[in-house]
């Protein structure tokens, strides 16, 4: 092992004892690797994309949106979808994640919504929903709510707290003001006030001032989507992947794509096979191992794991593993507006309207979700498809249309919940390989007849609100049932029955105890679709956790 | 762009990523100063000859991308260069489509045969017959490549050898800056929060 001496970094050799090693470094496993690692543990961090930094980051829409330079790329690894487990699924893009060291939190828009506590017991409160695995979680918002508030001040989020009235208690404000309001929050703000509704300072996970040795936003306009030049974005890779890296405890190995955990005769966890950048398979022994892939590529690494013990996967003895894919609920309406609003410039969101976060009986049907204003469309997106649906597409007309409308064009989006249905999943895909041979993600993915009802109602919220704010014309698409997904969450859920869940409340699988599962996959309900912000809390968490098995013995580690 | 440009934009954003935007506000005319000159070796130069193209094709996808997005009071794709971004991206990252482009121009040419009898050469018809024709295959896979290629060369950054001058991003209003203060728009102009 070489030491770190000041910015070189560790690197591990083959002999090396590593405690833990874990796969993915997003928006959970950037923050297990600095806790694990400050706690004096050896980690081993594998990420499949490259390792890039600020300087690497670009103002580059054909790059980063249509070459997908930081993400899933469909033509080395491709999808397959179909709607239900009847169908023959087709060649499709179907799931979008961050492919990079930081993962998605380099690229997502930095909205960061807590959970509500009714998120956490919301199956006992309102009953039963047929074709569902709807179920409340083995923790309450009050076990968690430290380590929101611990997450919020490590990384930096600015934000007003109380300024909902619907605001789940805290026990820290937030550390930094909210960012400036924009003409989009301007808008929302006077359309929920007439419509006796009420909107407030978008909680974001983007630096209103300098905070922790980083800059403030610099407001230009590139976050969603795209690696924050100036570090503003509270990323992994702007925060706490720098700080564990800092230990001298802790190698972050991009480039390494994990394609098989191996098991010692005991059943448990010996460590891992990945291909590294040439393509050469590498095992990787390991004491322990924190599994934070993604929603998709975590269930999918224990399935392609079978073995003699484990025949329908690793750790899936209660069947679950990749059950219960969670999208969340969106619904969306566009205005044009009389003045301009500039949209481009400065972060994506800066009001949000949390009336219709609960469910509400009266409404006859589940679900819930917040509203916001933005207009994040990028030059050749907003050119290829961001003119409404009745406009030509190309000719004298178009470009008329395409200079009166991008400066004065307005979205209001709903974020909302999705039910859990089992049949909904990821699964291996029968014949459709990706560039390393193995087998293609699969997603089934059918909405339940109450997402559908959720997302008809908050299509209308949205277009109230534009016709409050006073738009000039509005448009709609019709709801369709979704096929694509960038939050992927519920297909490793957490529980107490080891039938019926693959984690406990601990992030322990049920079948393995030197195996931790700790992303999108852990969430046993969907949220009302911002959903970082409790994957890092809960990441926080876990960590917690299994730092006190460790130190006292309970899974083995060099202490 | 130059390394030297490279360098000099690097170090601004790494010392305004340290210092925070108050550095970046007092240095601010020095910030702008280097975001043109970085703007200015981005654009590449109009090239000598088309990697792809032949002349005559050249002038043929020009033509439908200047029905695409024309010429009017404001400068269309003719200006923008797009032709230099398509010719570019066949030559390299859009490789895999260039056979289905080179058929699709083809028929195109067969069709203008067809119709107008007099030429076979679709840049030669007046706009009026270019629109005509264009109308009757707009919905075919070779439009729509066209369309977005076109599109794409009027408005990604002029590195790639279209948008001549940022004009498509003027066309939209739209501006890449490496920062903007409030107010933003018209509407966060004048706001009193409660009112």
């Amino acid at each position: 092992m070489r030491a770190a001496m000041g910015n070189e970094q560790v690197k591990f050799d083959a002999q090396t004892e590593i405690d833990f090693v874990i796969v993915g470094s997003g928006a959970a496993g950037g923050i297990i690797a600095k806790e694990l690692s400050t706690a004096g543990f050896r980690v081993l961090v594998l990420e499949q994309g490259p390792y890039l930094r600020e300087r690497d980051f670009e103002h580059d829409e054909l790059k980063y949106l249509r070459q997908r330079a930081i993400s899933n790329d469909y033509k080395r690894q491709p999808n397959t979808f179909r709607r239900t487990e009847k169908e023959k699924a087709k060649l499709q893009p179907a799931i979008i994640y961050g492919r990079q060291v930081g993962g998605g939190t380099v690229q997502f828009t930095g909205n960061y919504w807590r959970f509500h506590e009714i998120d956490f017991i919301e199956r006992s409160r309102w009953g039963p929903i047929s074709g569902t695995g709807f179920a409340d979680w083995p923790i309450t918002y009050a076990e968690l709510e430290p380590y929101y508030t611990k997450a919020e001040w490590e990384l930096g989020v600015s934000g007003l707290a109380a300024a909902s009235p619907f605001d789940p208690p805290r026990s820290k404000p937030y550390p930094l003001p909210p960012l400036p309001i924009k003409s989009s929050g301007v808008l929302l703000e006077r359309a929920a006030r007439k419509l006796g509704w009420h909107a407030f300072p978008a909680p974001m996970a983007i630096l209103s001032r300098p905070y922790r040795g980083r800059g403030g936003c610099v407001h230009c306009g590139f976050c969603q989507y795209f690696g924050c030049e100036v570090r503003a974005k509270s990323s992994t890779l702007a925060t706490v992947i720098r700080e564990a890296e800092r230990t001298g405890r802790c190698e972050i190995r991009p480039n390494s794509y994990v394609r098989k955990i191996e098991l010692d005769k005991a059943g448990r966890v010996s460590g891992v096979i990945y291909f590294d950048e040439q393509g050469r398979e590498v095992f990787q022994k390991a004491r322990a191992l924190v599994l934070c892939a993604n929603g998709v590529e975590t269930p999918r690494l224990l399935l392609m794991s079978k073995s003699n013990l484990f025949p329908q996967g690793l750790a899936n003895s209660s069947g679950k593993v990749g059950k219960y894919l969670m999208f969340n609920s969106h619904a969306s309406a566009r205005g044009l507006f009389e003045h301009p609003l500039n949209e481009f410039k400065s972060v994506a969101v800066s009001r949000v309207i949390h009336d219709f976060y609960d469910s509400d009986p009266k409404r006859g049907f589940y679900g819930g979700g917040g509203l916001d204003a933005r207009f994040v469309s990028y030059p050749i997106n907003f050119a290829l498809q961001g003119l409404p649906p009745d406009a030509p597409r190309w000719g004298a007309e178009y470009k008329r249309l395409l200079k009166e409308h991008y400066t004065h064009t307005l979205n209001v989006s709903a974020h909302a919940t999705s039910l859990p249905v089992e049949t909904n999943s990821v699964s291996l895909d029968p014949e459709v390989k990706d560039a390393w041979g193995l087998p293609a993600v699969r997603i089934t993915y059918k909405d339940h007849p109450e997402d559908m009802k959720t997302m008809k109602f908050f299509q209308q919220r949205c277009r109230e609100l534009l016709e409050a704010a006073g738009a000039i014309k509005i448009w709609t698409r019709e709801v369709r049932e979704q096929s694509f997904g960038f939050h992927l969450l519920g297909t490793c859920r957490m529980g107490n029955d080891p039938k019926d869940s693959v984690v406990n409340k601990y992030h322990r699988a049920h079948d393995v105890p030197n195996l931790f599962i700790c992303d999108g996959s852990s969430l046993v309900t969907s949220g009302r679709g911002q959903p970082t912000c409790t994957i890092q809390a809960l990441a926080y968490r876990a960590a917690d956790h299994i730092i006190r098995l460790a130190k006292s013995g309970q899974i083995p580690s060099s202490l | 762009m130059r390394n030297e440009e490279i360098s000099r934009r690097l170090f601004l954003i790494q010392s305004c990523a340290a210092a925070g935007y108050g550095w970046l506000i007092s240095h601010w005319p020095e910030v702008q100063a280097a975001q043109q000159h970085a703007h200015a070796a981005a654009q590449a130069e109009a090239p000598v000859k088309f990697e792809f193209f032949t002349p005559e094709q050249a002038a043929e996808v020009e033509a439908i991308a200047a029905q695409i997005i024309p010429t009017d009071d404001t400068p269309g794709a003719r200006e923008a260069r797009v032709i230099y971004f398509i010719d570019r991206a066949l030559a390299t990252f859009a490789s895999e489509e260039r056979a289905a482009f080179l058929k699709g121009l083809k028929e195109l040419q067969s069709q203008v045969k067809k119709r107008f009898k007099t030429t076979t050469s679709f840049s030669e018809l007046s706009s009026a017959q270019q629109i005509q024709l264009l109308k009757a295959i707009e919905k075919s896979q070779f439009f729509e490549l066209v369309r977005t290629m076109t599109i794409i060369g009027m408005f990604a950054n002029p590195s790639y050898g279209g948008n001549y001058n940022q004009l498509g991003w003027k066309l939209l209003g739209f501006e890449d800056q490496f920062y903007f203060e409030p107010p933003f728009g018209f509407y966060d102009r004048d706001y009193v929060e409660g009112k």
